[in-house]
């Protein structure tokens, strides 16, 4: 495999990935996604969300599940640090809390493929705005 | 913070809260002069001279959810630790740039760490936001915004799983490439 050194190379690989049909098309249906947001405040990034979040894309790409990872503010729990939010299309916001690499694959094997609750979800009093 | 690349995410993400549309990164690796500088430009809110006065106080936060605020402090006390500094410059209105400075050869500056991941995460979770990033080394530099990404890769979503592969992949070669050439 050769390497992707210039923004020619990056527009050759992804047609060759369109061809086999690796790339969804994620804004035709945003509804359907899982929605996983990582905290990423201060308080997340120094208790280590970026490796989690790295985790979570690892394990979202391997599975090959619908989902987006997207990055957001303190919630306030910053003692819980680092917090995932998981939204399931059609289903509330659920929060897990002390999160790290095995916790981020048992949150997509247990609650994203089998909707299993697991440890450590902090009660949603709060509403996004 | 165990390296830099946390602490930009850090202040990337006061850019985002203050509803910044574009954000321009530069890292700027200078062994030759024993300086290494990390720049945050945006194009958000802004503060005023009350905010900024009051931005190395961790008991400052615009804030809600809690009364701390430390990403700032932080990156100000590991900058001054490393014979470095920091430098806010804001206009309400307009935007703030933030450039904090360490002394490169310096024991207690922390690694760089992974600056290519940090820029791939924050592009592909803020799909709305602009991002540039620079990288300099030794006075070469390699340029990439999302403005070309978006160009090159048509309606293909920025934060699908293996282009950010790709893309991470591509600014470490270019990285990489700086650093080798410049072997003496």
């Amino acid at each position: 495999m050769t390497k992707i050194k210039s923004l020619d190379d990056l527009r050759q690989k992804k047609q060759q990935l369109e061809q086999s049909l690796d790339i969804r098309e994620k804004s035709d249906h945003p509804e359907n996604l899982v929605q996983i947001k990582v905290a990423m405040a201060t308080c997340g990034i120094a208790s280590g969300a970026r490796t989690v979040m790295n985790a979570l894309v690892e394990k979202i790409k391997k599975e090959n599940i619908p989902a987006v990872v997207t990055q957001t503010g303190c919630m306030g729990y910053c003692y819980a640090e680092p917090t995932v939010e998981v939204t399931k299309p059609g289903f509330d916001p659920v929060v897990f809390s002390y999160v790290d690499v095995k916790k981020a694959e048992e949150i997509v094997d247990k609650y994203i493929l089998n909707n299993e609750l697991i440890d450590g979800i902090l009660p949603a009093n709060y509403q996004t705005i | 913070m165990n390296d830099l690349a946390l602490h930009l995410l850090d202040i990337v993400q006061n850019s985002l809260g203050a509803g910044a549309t574009f954000i321009a990164v530069h890292i700027d690796e200078n062994p030759r002069n024993n300086t290494l500088s990390m720049s945050v430009e945006d194009n958000g809110c802004g503060m005023n001279e009350e905010q900024l006065q009051k931005l190395s106080d961790p008991f400052f936060t615009s804030r809600t959810t809690r009364r701390v605020g430390l990403g700032v402090p932080l990156l100000r006390q590991t900058a001054e630790q490393s014979g470095g500094n920091l430098e806010v410059v804001s206009q309400p209105g307009k935007g703030t740039c933030l450039k904090a400075c360490f002394q490169y050869d310096h024991l207690d500056r922390p690694p760089l760490g992974d600056v290519a991941n940090a820029m791939v995460l924050m592009i592909s979770a803020n799909t709305g936001v602009d991002f540039a990033y620079r990288y300099t080394y030794n006075g070469k530099s390699y340029e990439i915004s999302t403005l070309q990404l978006k160009d090159a890769l048509g309606d293909t979503p920025l934060n699908d799983l293996y282009i950010m592969e790709m893309i991470e992949e591509m600014i470490k070669e270019n990285q990489n490439d700086l650093k080798v050439c410049q072997i003496e």
